[in-house]
């Protein structure tokens, strides 16, 4: 497809850091405010979709790889499951981290609080883990959709 | 009567939808149909967990000595919206395949022609 | 002929799902609410969480969240497979 004109590739060049940094945000503080690993991956997954439709498909081939994506959805399923595998003394899935003293393991206050950014035990890496599956997600189905899409025509001007 | 609205929209979302599932010939308006019937379904089950005058079930900075609204609707509609959401990939991606091959989102045509 | 029919079917099928939208129990008074009431109290002193939906989907019910990352993964996959005979 075709790209887009030149104010909004400028207003796409300035924004979509923010996008990105505004999702991370809402992935790590899933076990504070609402939120979490789905909710934030897909927000930080339409900035990719932003950077696709405003510079055209056969343009953005320089800078969104299939590779890169394909590699952290990977990588963070991998995650996920061995954070599942790791409290196997117990059961399957056991929070091993909470209340324990650890690296996210302290106590929370009970009853109404300002938020602690150190409670919460492995929720916090298994939110980590399923926003960057989402995100790679998104990308991919996207990219792979886009140029799939360019074989019915006929030669066209980019 | 007035007191059920919720559930009297969620009834029109199903209906409108399976009316665009069975009376449309387009592929991609039965992609949307398939779509609202989804999403209609979701609707429905986040208004089953509520309670009059009650806040959301979060702990952080929230009125204290109040109710909260039930907290297990909200968790099993997440995992439903993502598979919505991949239902919803493999319905297009499946209809683009179709397009380069017949020519036609008609879905009388693509019965008939072979090869 | 088959327009009627599926006409007649689909007035048939909406009635029905109208009648019993108006009969449903009334709105914001659920009746049974342990298990829920069990959440809201023992979240915070079990897992230190403070937002009690994320430890329902993370901690109370993780096995649920490992299906559906597989359901996602398992779309990826069949998405990237089908547009891989397409040639240029």
């Amino acid at each position: 497809m075709k790209g887009m004109s030149r104010i909004v590739k400028t207003v796409t060049n300035f924004v979509y850091g923010f996008i990105i940094i505004f999702g991370f945000y809402i992935i790590v503080h899933g076990h504070l405010t609402p939120g979490g690993g789905f909710q934030g991956g897909a927000v930080a997954g339409s900035a990719f979709a932003l950077l696709l439709v405003s510079y055209g498909s056969l343009n953005s081939k320089k800078f969104l790889k299939d590779d890169i994506f394909s590699l952290f959805e990977n990588f963070g399923l991998t995650l996920f499951i061995i954070l599942g595998f790791s409290g196997l003394g117990i059961t399957f899935f056991y929070n091993f981290l909470a209340n324990s003293g650890g690296w996210f393991g302290d106590a929370a206050l009970i009853g109404v609080n300002p938020g602690d950014m150190n409670t919460g035990g492995v929720i916090p890496l298994m939110n980590i883990a399923v926003g960057l599956e989402v995100l790679s997600a998104f990308g991919v189905i996207v990219l792979t959709m886009a140029r799939g899409a360019e074989f019915t025509k006929k030669k066209e001007k980019s | 009567m007035i007191g059920n609205l919720a559930y009297v929209a969620v009834v029109i979302f199903i209906g409108l939808g399976i009316y665009s599932l069975m009376f449309k010939k387009n592929l991609i308006k039965i992609a949307i149909g398939i779509v609202l019937i989804e999403n209609g379904v979701n609707l429905f089950l986040i208004t089953l967990g509520y309670r009059k005058g009650a806040v959301a079930p979060i702990y952080t900075q929230s009125p204290s000595g109040q109710a909260m609204v039930l907290p297990t609707p909200q968790a099993l509609t997440l995992t439903s919206i993502v598979i919505g959401i991949a239902t919803t990939a493999l319905i297009l991606s499946i209809a683009m395949i179709i397009y380069k091959h017949y020519g036609t989102l008609d879905t009388d045509q693509v019965r008939r022609l072979k090869g | 002929m088959k327009k009627i029919i599926f006409g007649i079917a689909f007035i048939i099928f909406f009635s029905f799902l109208v009648v019993s939208a108006i009969n449903m129990r009334t709105f914001g008074e659920p009746t049974l609410s342990e298990m829920d009431d069990y959440f809201i109290e023992n979240a915070q002193s079990e897992t230190g969480a403070n937002n009690v939906v994320t430890s329902i989907v993370f901690d109370y019910r993780g096995f649920d969240t490992l299906g559906e990352a597989t359901v996602l993964f398992t779309a990826v996959v069949g998405v990237v497979a089908l547009f891989r005979g397409v040639k240029k």
